[in-house]
């Protein structure tokens, strides 16, 4: 089978996700403007430590090798540890995206005495200016605070994850230089237009000139960095392919269970349009994953749409249905920030206050503000 | 590494196979590499190539015709890559 049929074969779906993201909770210590989940409180209605171990054993049943946990901040839990534990023992592998403010050292301690676990600090600027500008006054010493107790636990190899946005991509080389210092692996993903981001996303995303310096950057480092497959729109740009599948994953070989249990297509798409059912109803996950109606649609032969006559449409496949969503754009045409610029002239003409906006929002009040 | 109808080999210890329509996800919980294996025979031949006590042994046993030992050599081979396969 060559590699293109086995595209093919992965777009039809599989038996179960390769890459499924869990936020265990909505609740968050930080407030970050991007934030894909609106996270900030907790919701009553989340998972309770039997029915997220009840998840896990489906997983186990299903062979998923292993799950990518967040937020909220995955390590407010109290049941953290316990549901990490019981995720391990019972051969899924755990990566889980923090914040660090709860890796002190007693606790990178214990982490770094687990098997089959990774972790992944964000971190969105390599100085304290640029990342705490996003992600909240403090945020970048908790994070370098946290990676020196875990490189002082002998944790090993964690990962940084970076969320490029127009003020940090110049910054792609000391990112890097940073993880090496820490011989940790570098992870740099894509800003989406979605939870908090949709309302940030205007003045944080890279600009085209800036989308070209990524692309020539993963061509040059793509090799050592993890993404994600995030970046595969910018493969239009043409020359060469950054490494990965090329191919939007939503439904298909990746999804997303929320704090509530709720199943989405992906960590993009928290939004009821995008929601495929509850892992607490009959059948559970996997009657989820392999029998409901949107993700049955996902997996059928996609239509290119305005795209159709782009020469460029086989290397970026129309890019990513969650920024064309919270964007205003159809899910068949291009991404907001399709190199050809074929996104920009076409965002001119939505009307912003039409966007979808992000069905749940879960962030603090605001001190600032009053409701009325 | 490149190996030959004479080596003596098996899946690594830490690999998990999890069946899927073209074949089956090959997971090394070591490394954390995953590699598809896009046949069921091929599937089938690395699952049980530590019972016997060569490659060939294993093709033959397996039911495999002899014209397609060749390419069951060099994938085989190559999964040496990412640590699936191991000599024993």
């Amino acid at each position: 089978m060559s590699a293109s049929s086995l595209v093919e074969q992965m777009k039809s779906g599989l038996d179960a996700p390769i890459c499924l993201t869990w936020e265990l909770t909505y609740a968050c210590n930080l407030a970050c403007v991007h934030c894909l989940s609106s996270s900030g409180q907790r919701d009553e209605r989340e998972l309770s430590t039997e029915q997220a171990k009840a998840v896990l054993d489906e997983l186990r049943d299903l062979q998923v090798f292993y799950i990518n946990i967040g937020g909220g901040e995955p390590m407010v839990r109290r049941d953290f540890f316990e549901i990490v534990e019981h995720s391990v023992s019972n051969g899924i592998g755990v990566k889980f995206s923090t914040n660090g403010a709860f890796i002190d050292e007693k606790n990178a301690k214990r982490l770094a005495a687990m098997d089959y676990l990774d972790i992944q600090i964000s971190l969105d600027g390599s100085d304290a200016e640029i990342n705490d500008a996003v992600r909240g006054e403090g945020s970048y010493a908790t994070a370098i605070r946290a990676m020196d107790n875990l490189k002082a636990a002998g944790f090993g190899q964690f990962k940084i994850s970076v969320v490029v946005t127009r003020h940090n991509v110049d910054q792609l080389d000391e990112f890097k230089a940073l993880a090496d210092s820490y011989g940790a692996q570098l992870r740099i993903t894509r800003l989406r237009p979605a939870g908090r981001g949709a309302d940030t996303w205007n003045e944080l995303h890279p600009t085209n000139a800036q989308q070209r310096q990524i692309y020539n950057w993963l061509l040059k480092h793509g090799e050592t960095v993890l993404t994600g497959d995030s970046f595969f729109h910018l493969n239009a740009f043409g020359e060469e392919q950054i490494p990965g599948l090329n191919m939007c994953g939503a439904g298909r070989v990746v999804c997303l269970i929320d704090p509530l249990g709720d199943v989405y297509a992906c960590p993009f798409v928290i939004h009821d349009e995008f929601m495929a059912g509850n892992v607490l109803n009959e059948g559970g996950f996997t009657k989820v994953w392999r029998e409901s109606d949107l993700f049955t649609e996902l997996r059928e032969p996609q239509s290119a749409g305005a795209c159709a006559s782009c020469g460029a449409f086989d290397a970026c496949q129309g890019g990513c249905m969650a920024a064309k969503f919270f964007t205003g754009l159809p899910l068949d045409g291009p991404d907001p920030e399709c190199v050809g610029g074929d996104g920009e002239v076409l965002l001119a003409s939505v009307p912003v206050a039409l966007n979808p906006r992000p069905s749940q929002d879960h962030s603090k009040p605001r001190k600032d503000t009053v409701s009325v | 590494m490149t190996l030959t109808l004479e080596s003596a080999c098996e899946m690594h210890p830490q690999v998990a196979l999890r069946p899927e329509p073209f074949g089956a996800l090959a997971y090394h919980y070591g490394n954390r590499r995953l590699v598809f294996l896009r046949h069921p025979d091929i599937v089938r031949v690395v699952r049980n190539l530590n019972q016997y006590p060569s490659l060939q042994a294993a093709l033959e046993g397996e039911n495999i015709e002899a014209s397609r030992w060749t390419s069951f050599v060099k994938a085989i081979s190559s999964l040496t890559t990412s640590e699936i396969i191991r000599v024993r």
